[in-house]
């Protein structure tokens, strides 16, 4: 079954074309890794679709998007403002409910970032940072996450912890990676970014590492 | 040198400048000057805090016109700025905030009477204008992908309670702050319109001779503006915005017919309400141009010309004073003392001080603006070379000065000043009540024979002429391309 199936997905920036024309057709229930060099165009291809999508999908942005003023517990029950009305919001922004509070921190337990519940997102390093944007998407519950380098900044046991959230609690997934070993761990089709276009579209199952480094 | 744009415009700055030393009326007048300024000095070391009893009921008044005018301008501002990018908000804004708290206090005067409603508005109304502009630049400056991230059918309040408040809230806050002493210095200056704050009690000191009052409200105002930070702290605040209005006094009551026939009869062009027609109005309005805006207009630019170079120049010698690249100390503490006091006294406290000295001129209102503003900036830039790391044998003294240190902030000094440009000007247009010819003059003189139709035609003009000056202002400075953070 179609997740869906984009045409026509172009991007330019100052007149300069960096993506497409290009064709994208994604089934419900596949995990994408999008692979290439750094300016191949992978993280304007994840704004594009992000469009086209009408922000009907969790979104792991590379610069995170992090309210750097609010605490993590905020950062993280942003994802679901749509929820609640607005005088709930609003109580929540002084004084949060229990229940939130425990849902919030039982995702960030499994993060293992829980204790900084109440610490400011500016007061955080790089990885933590990431952690609560992961836990942002997670507690969004949409059908579908675009993520990009949602684990750069991670440490080994890390990150292959935020992957299986990843790709486990998505139905439908589509991110960004440089490490090509944990793409075809975790995902199950591979898609190779050259110069904006797609230059390699194969399941991850036909696929080693050395095959996906020709597009490097 | 003459290769750099910035040197350029400063160059051709100066050069009108000069050229307007050579029509302006510089002068001093009074037989005496430097001994009463001595004796006003005198007044300031020995200053007597017991003469007057409404001292400190003086200094209540202004902290509470302040408190409750800031306030509510703040709030409006706040809403403001939230649609501030539709044109019509932006041209309303620029509109009330380009005419001055004492011409609002004038216009409220004459309908209101000595109601504290008067004070409030003519702080509240210009603070609004003011307040919009900021904080919607604030807004704009803050990180705009949290709010990009947002669940679809996100309502727009909590959208922007969880995205733009938190990112903004500490400039909202300082800005704020900073606003709050200017509203005391404000509020202070009321008072040389009747209003019961300090501007009223240092004038009828200063016109008795009483120097020893006089120096104690300035020793007073000046204890007050320093000691904000440890007396305005957040947790306190609310308490004080409450408490404030009850400060206010009494004043007169608002008599509503008179409300009425202000807006009715009396700022009605005087040929219109005798029905003299347009024939009688367009010459009613040449004689308004002829003879009141034209010369008003020439005079506030001139003296807001020299008055601009002035603060330049007097900023440019007065940052070292603070800067840690040069001597100890015990000057950087002098230089400190020094700068606050030259910033936080109001230009109209420092003009009309310098006036009774020197006598009616152009030059104790130059003077006032370029100790003010000169200050201020003087100040900034100081501040801003704190911060600037020089190599271990760059040269010291005057070398150091010139070579490292002024091309480094120039452009930020520039930004500042032209920044300053349109709140010059607006303050020379003010000046004029003081008994200088420029446009505050006329207008002043305009409500003192009850035609209160040419002094609104006046402050119109003079409202258009600071949106000009800040329109150039803001053009030069993109030109140039300066940066400059809204507080200043």
């Amino acid at each position: 079954m179609s997740e869906f199936d984009f045409h026509g997905l172009t991007a330019s920036f100052e007149g300069q074309r960096v993506i497409g024309p290009l064709s994208l057709h994604v089934n419900k229930g596949e995990h994408v890794a999008l692979v290439g060099k750094s300016g191949a165009g992978k993280s304007t291809l994840i704004k594009v679709i992000y469009e086209r999508l009408q922000q009907e999908a969790s979104l792991i942005p590379q610069g995170l998007g992090l309210v750097n003023a609010l605490p993590v517990f905020h950062n993280v029950f942003i994802g679901q403002l749509d929820q609640h009305p607005t005088w709930y919001n609003t109580l929540t922004l002084l004084r949060p409910f229990s229940k939130d509070k425990k849902a919030v921190k039982a995702l960030l337990d499994e993060l293992s970032i829980s204790e900084k519940l109440w610490i400011p997102a500016a007061a955080l390093s790089g990885g933590q940072r990431q952690r609560v944007a992961i836990a942002r998407a997670l507690y969004r519950q949409a059908p579908i996450l675009l993520a990009d380098e949602p684990i750069s900044a991670l440490d080994g046991p890390m990150a292959h912890t935020a992957m299986q959230l990843l790709t486990g609690r998505f139905h439908t997934s589509i991110v960004a990676l440089h490490d090509v070993d944990m793409a075809l761990a975790y995902c199950d089709r591979i898609i190779g970014i050259q110069d904006g276009q797609i230059a390699l579209d194969e399941p991850a199952a036909n696929l080693v590492a050395s095959d996906i480094a020709s597009i490097y | 040198m003459f290769a750099y744009p910035t040197v350029r415009t400063s160059f051709i700055f100066l050069a009108i400048a000069l050229a307007g030393l050579l029509v302006a009326d510089i002068a001093i007048t009074t037989a005496n000057p430097w001994q009463d300024l001595g004796r006003l000095f005198w007044g300031v070391v020995t200053p007597n805090f017991f003469s007057t009893e409404g001292l400190l009921t003086a200094l209540l008044r202004t902290v509470a016109f302040a408190f409750v005018g800031v306030a509510l301008g703040s709030v409006c501002g706040f809403a403001l700025s939230l649609v501030y990018r539709f044109l019509p908000v932006r041209m309303f804004c620029a509109f009330i905030r380009s005419i001055h708290e004492l011409f609002w206090a004038l216009i409220f005067l004459q309908f209101f009477g000595f109601h504290p409603l008067t004070g409030v508005l003519a702080i509240a109304i210009p603070y609004a204008g003011i307040f919009a502009k900021v904080y919607s630049e604030i807004f704009e400056e803050s990180d705009p992908e949290p709010s990009r991230l947002l669940p679809p059918g996100t309502r727009s309040i909590p959208a922007f309670l969880y995205t733009k408040i938190p990112d903004c809230w500490v400039q909202l806050r300082t800005y704020t702050a900073y606003r709050l002493e200017c509203g005391m210095r404000s509020s202070a200056i009321l008072g040389f319109v009747g209003l019961p704050t300090l501007g009223f009690y240092l004038e009828s000191s200063f016109s008795q001779g009483l120097y020893s009052d006089a120096g104690a409200m300035l020793v007073l105002f000046y204890i007050l503006i320093a000691t904000m930070p440890l007396w305005v702290r957040p947790k306190l605040l609310p308490a004080y915005v409450l408490a404030a209005p009850f400060f206010l006094g009494d004043g007169m009551p608002i008599i509503w017919g008179n409300v009425k026939r202000f807006f009715t009869e009396d700022i009605v062009p005087a040929p219109i309400r005798n029905g003299e027609g347009l024939v009688g109005l367009s010459e009613w309005m040449g004689d308004v141009w002829i003879n009141e805006a034209l010369p008003g207009i020439w005079n506030t630019v001139v003296l807001t010309q020299i008055a601009l170079v002035a603060t330049g120049i007097l900023s440019l010698l007065a940052f070292p004073l603070i800067s840690r690249h040069f001597g100890g100390p015990v000057r950087r503490t002098s230089g400190h003392i020094l700068l606050v006091i030259a910033r936080s006294t109001p230009e109209y406290i420092l003009a009309y001080i310098l006036l009774q000295l020197w006598g009616p001129s152009m030059l104790p209102a130059v003077v006032a603006l370029a100790l003010h503003n000169g200050g201020i900036i003087g100040h900034l830039i100081g501040r801003q070379t704190n911060t600037i790391q020089l190599r271990p044998d760059a040269p010291t003294g005057l070398s150091r000065y010139s070579w490292e240190l002024v091309p480094r902030v120039y452009r930020s000094f520039l930004a500042f000043l032209f920044y300053r440009w349109e709140i010059i000007m607006r303050e020379t247009a003010i000046l004029g009540i003081l008994g200088i010819y420029t446009l505050g003059f006329y207008v002043d003189s305009a409500i003192q024979n009850i035609r209160f139709d040419r002094a609104m035609v006046l402050i119109l003009i003079t409202a258009l002429l600071n949106i000009g000056v800040d329109a150039l202002g803001r053009y030069i400075r993109r030109k140039l391309a300066l940066k400059t953070m809204p507080t200043c």
